[in-house]
């Protein structure tokens, strides 16, 4: 899929949870959110970007986000 | 149901009072609650006392004078419909005296009224006539010879009813029909004495007043003076069932009435707690859209969207689709296909086509149209609150003190329950507006806005933060409520949030464009003002921060203790009639039904078992990602019921583009709608009066619809969803909806109660309806929120990507009018397009004028996804800056400018905030020559299909 739609929509859901006071919370909500509401094709796509190319136009808590949890990201075989 | 053809009217309106009153009527004792008219008290006891100018749904205005009584004790002949009933009088209906007065009234009337009932349009259905026949009267004295007005011209503009001044009886019932329940005050008694007459507007034609079609004076008239042109066409009906609107997420319940299969007006009914007897344009007039020629009744298939269409058999047709299925997902796996379950259908039918998509598809690529409206809403109550539904019944405004409306238009888009407010704001309650436009109620009849805050598109969660800043700073915070009712640590992080000097009313003013003082002011009278209530639409849901918006909206309920009793809380309209529904039976990727994650092994292994399948527990793709799927490659084929994708997506271009790319699309409507240009496969759909089922409106009020003729194209559309299950090899086995409730109810906590026979006991349900409630829930989070405590969010301000540049300076958004629904599929197949013909571009006047635009000159509108052309409109309802248009009809292309940008959390297009420029052309755009040549191609493909 667009890799620059998914970017864009990742750091919508990054800005958000940002105004969050608790760090860890904020991580988790991003996380959770990826893991509830995106595709695991979307999901995929977005670790082989992490992996990739660092993840660079990604907002820093979002990538922090993805490495905290990444588990709980990956696709279900 | 059959229902009796005239509900009964008692004259005046029920009166609700704890206390009492007994008295006699002819000797009979009668209890009522205090306050009831005399005509009420007889007549809920069965002595019906003669009456013209009174009916139930007026309040009594005694002129006729047909009605009067005789009291003991008392002189005079006291008119029973203005004077209410007390304890002790004893009141006698008939005697000779009283019998009469009443005949010289009705001699009176008649002298000046054309005694041509055998052939009138009312006959049989007349209040005149039946008076006459109650009276005993035999003759008229005074002969025509007099005075009288029976050439008087008759007014046809109407498309649906006439005005013939002739029959007028001067009963006013229409013009306090006008006022009292519709709100639009179009009619006046115009005239002295003799000369009076209902005039409309200013002497005008109706269709040059200021009337809005609603037909509540054509209900109210009790002669053919104001009659629908349907009635005098084909005649009285014979019988009557109650059914649902199929229009809007008000959800009106109506009778049918009906000669054998043919629908001969839809009157409102008394019954409906949505409507309570009242109706807008649209589903009381336009249903002409069902039995339109238009309409596609049989199946047809195509290889490729570029072939000719051919028909072929109900069985041919599924079997090829279903073998399409097979075929796609053998080539590119499980989850290269899916399904789209619409919000007009019935809640029977979403349910099938989800259960469809996660069995016999066997994944989760299912999404609703409601993904385009609504979704934040789900998703921002859920968060917050703890249930996906607005938290009241529309009755509850009634007990508002303040009315806050945000990004809603509900004159246009939610007429019945505008005219509801409207009452309550003319009762003396207080208004608060926040809407980039000076909508309709900001200023209209009898009501004016304590507050309208004009802010800049996109900006909604800036207000709302500005609004808590100021409850949470000057104290006006509902700290009991907040302390026994909410969760403690999350209240103390959004209280420190939102008294951050950053939100400040006066921080705020440049981003909303909206002044600190009105703000504050506002702020105040929701938090003080006593019971208040919000209601919002697709202003604040669609946008790239709908959902933060939604969850800023329960904050501000929550700190000022305004939910979980009458006259307050969070109410979503919702815009298509099935919204709600289709949320709640599981259309949604993430969910089943009861808004449960398919994550939860608990509730995943419990539909397993029921369904015999296993169920994947990923979310599957929303419909915006089955776009950018379909144009990677690795989604294919689509089951799309009732949906028009193609028109009423975002940036129609990029989702033309997607549709083209995959390789079966299954369209399931009553017309060749745009999206069905790209299909393989057409099945023919049913309307909402050929089947059976339930809809559920905006207060989570789930009523009936009912088949009032058979299905034209042979089957209602969950017999083809059956159908087509089978064929795909899973065996759905239902002989009725009411078994699809069952099942729904069976595995639904919150629907455990709900069964078609309740329903019609009932007359409708408000779900939770469980054994904790089993007569459904009118106000929701009563005692406690459904998640237990409620949780106060942190929504901090983001601003949209999409931003007004040097290119593109102005921002568009777009909205909806009275007389077309959405698409305007249906109503641009009925009368109704006399009101609007043709979308609009409204622009402020100065941004006309440096442009050097024209009132009703061609403009072209371009955003970075594309561009359009419509006709000007040069209105000061406009702020500078903003443009505004409608999407009905498919040649405007409104959505050819909007862009993919989206809500975070929902993925639901932000319709509302798109950067435009606006300047004067000479012709159509290219996308319009294009889609025009495609439109013809596709229909030449359509008529080959006929001539096979
Ligand atoms: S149709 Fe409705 S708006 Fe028009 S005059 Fe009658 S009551 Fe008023
Ligand atoms: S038009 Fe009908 S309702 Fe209105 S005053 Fe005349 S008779 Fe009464
Ligand atoms: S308000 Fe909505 S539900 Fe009611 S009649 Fe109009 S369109 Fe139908
Ligand atoms: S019905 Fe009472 S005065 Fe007309």
């Amino acid at each position: 899929m667009d890799m620059h739609n998914l970017i864009h929509m990742a750091n919508q859901i990054g800005s958000f949870y940002e105004a969050m006071p608790d760090q860890e919370e904020a991580l988790l909500g991003i996380s959770g959110h990826l893991h509830n509401f995106w595709e695991p094709r979307m999901r995929k796509q977005l670790l082989e970007y992490v992996d990739a190319e660092a993840g660079k136009e990604l907002k820093p808590i979002v990538l922090s986000a993805i490495r905290a949890h990444r588990n709980q990201l990956s696709p279900r075989p | 149901m059959f229902e009796q053809l005239n509900e009964k009217d008692f004259g005046t309106p029920k009166r609700n009072s704890e206390q009492e009153v007994t008295l006699e009527i002819d000797g009979m004792h009668v209890t009522v609650a205090a306050g009831t008219s005399i005509m009420r008290a007889a007549a809920e006891s069965g002595v019906n006392i003669p009456k013209l100018c009174a009916t139930d749904s007026l309040e009594p205005f005694g002129s006729c004078r047909l009605c009067l009584v005789e009291i003991e004790g008392r002189k005079g002949y006291p008119a029973s419909c203005t004077t209410p009933a007390e304890t002790g009088m004893k009141v006698r209906t008939q005697s000779p005296k009283l019998q009469s007065l009443r005949k010289g009234v009705m001699e009176l009337y008649l002298s000046d009224h054309p005694l041509d009932c055998l052939t009138c349009a009312a006959n049989g259905n007349c209040e005149l006539q039946d008076m006459a026949g109650v009276t005993g009267l035999r003759e008229v004295r005074y002969g025509y010879d007099g005075e009288n007005h029976l050439h008087s011209k008759k007014d046809e503009s109407n498309p649906y009813f006439t005005y013939d001044p002739s029959k007028c009886i001067v009963c006013n019932r229409c013009v306090r029909a006008c006022e009292e329940t519709q709100g639009t005050f179009a009619l006046t008694i115009s005239g002295r004495g003799f000369d009076s007459r209902v005039s409309a507007g200013q002497d005008q034609p109706f269709m040059e007043s200021e009337c809005v079609s609603c037909g509540a004076c054509v209900q109210a008239c009790p002669t053919a003076t104001l009659q629908e042109k349907s009635v005098i066409a084909i005649g009285q009906a014979e019988h009557s069932i109650e059914t649902t609107c199929a229009y809007c997420g008000v959800g009106c319940g109506f009778n049918a009435e009906m000669k054998g299969n043919q629908v001969v007006r839809m009157v409102p009914s008394k019954n409906g707690r949505a409507n309570e007897g009242h109706s807008c344009v649209k589903g009381r007039f336009a249903w002409g859209y069902a039995t339109h020629q238009d309409r596609i009744l049989k199946p047809m298939i195509r290889g490729k969207f570029t072939d000719p269409w051919r028909e072929v058999s109900w069985a041919e047709a599924l079997d090829y689709a279903a073998s399409e299925f097979k075929r796609i997902q053998n080539k590119y796996g499980r989850d290269s296909i899916g399904g789209i379950v619409s919000s007009r259908c019935t809640n029977e039918e979403g349910y099938l086509v989800q259960k469809l998509v996660r069995t016999a598809f066997g994944n989760n690529n299912v999404d609703t149209c409601a993904r385009v409206c609504h979704s934040p809403t789900g998703y921002g109550l859920k968060q917050t609150l703890g249930e996906s539904a607005g938290t009241q019944t529309f009755k509850s405004v009634e007990h508002s003190d303040v009315i806050l409306v945000i990004g809603a238009n509900p004159t246009d888009a939610h007429p019945v329950f505008a005219s509801r407010m409207k009452k309550r704001l003319r009762a003396g309650a207080r208004l608060i507006v926040i809407d980039p436009r000076k909508t309709e109620l900001v200023s209209s009849p009898h009501i004016k806005a304590a507050f309208h805050l004009p802010l800049k598109p996109g900006t909604n969660v800036a207000m709302l933060s500005a609004l808590a800043h100021v409850i949470v700073t000057e104290g006006l915070l509902a700290n009991d409520f907040i302390a026994s009712r909410c969760e403690d640590t999350a209240f103390r992080a959004w209280r420190d949030f939102v008294a951050l000097p950053e939100n400040s009313p006066e921080a705020m003013q440049d981003i909303t464009g909206v002044s600190a003082e009105l703000v504050r002011g506002a702020a105040r009278l929701y938090a003080t003002g006593g019971n208040a209530a919000i209601y919002y639409g697709l202003g604040v849901t669609e946008h790239a921060q709908g959902s933060t918006a939604v969850m800023g909206i329960a904050n501000l309920a929550m700190a000022t203790g305004n939910i979980g009793r009458e006259g307050v809380g969070v109410n979503p309209l919702r815009g298509q009639n099935n919204v709600q529904g289709s949320c709640d039976i599981g259309s949604f990727p993430h969910e089943l039904p009861g808004y449960r994650h398919v994550s939860d092994s608990t509730t995943r292994h419990l539909f397993e078992q029921a369904w015999g399948v296993e169920i994947q527990a990923e979310p599957g793709l929303r419909i915006p990602n089955m776009f950018d799927a379909a144009l990677d490659g690795s989604f294919k084929g689509m089951y799309c019921q009732g949906e028009d994708l193609v028109q009423s997506d975002p940036n129609t271009q990029h989702v033309t583009a997607a549709l083209a790319a995959m390789e079966c699309i299954v369209v399931q409507d009553i017309f060749m709608n745009e999206t069905a240009m790209y299909a393989h496969v057409f099945l023919p759909g049913s309307s909402f009066l050929e089947k059976d089922g339930t809809f559920t409106n905006a207060e989570r009020r789930i009523s009936r619809v009912r088949k009032v003729m058979p299905p034209k194209a042979g089957y209602a559309d969950w017999e083809v969803t059956i159908q087509l299950a089978q064929r795909l090899g899973y065996e759905m086995n239902y002989q009725h909806p009411s078994e699809i409730m069952d099942e729904i109810a069976r595995l639904t906590p919150t629907f455990h109660g709900v069964s078609y026979q309740k329903i019609d006991a009932l007359g409708s349900i408000q779900w939770p309806c469980n054994d904790d409630a089993p007569e459904g829930t009118p106000t929701m989070h009563v005692d406690e929120f459904v998640r237990g405590k409620g949780r106060f969010i942190i929504t901090k301000y983001v601003a949209t990507d999409e931003k007004i540049t040097r290119k593109f300076p102005l921002i568009l958004t777009t909205g909806r009018i009275l007389s077309q629904y959405n698409v305007g599929v249906q109503t641009r197949r009925t009368e109704n397009v006399q009101w609007h013909e043709q979308d609009l571009l409204e622009i402020h006047p100065h941004d006309a004028e440096e442009r050097g635009i024209q009132d009703g000159g061609w403009v072209s509108i371009q955003s970075r996804a594309g561009e359009t052309v419509l006709r000007a409109k040069v209105s000061e309802r406009m702020q500078p800056g903003v443009v505004y248009t409608t999407f009905h009809f498919p040649e405007s292309g409104a959505n050819v400018i909007t862009t993919e940008n989206s809500d975070w959390a929902t993925n639901c297009p932000e319709y509302k905030v798109t950067a435009v420029q606006v300047m004067p052309v000479s012709e159509p755009s290219a996308w319009q020559k294009t889609h025009t040549r495609f439109s013809k191609a596709q229909q030449a493909l359509l008529a080959q299909a006929k001539l096979v």
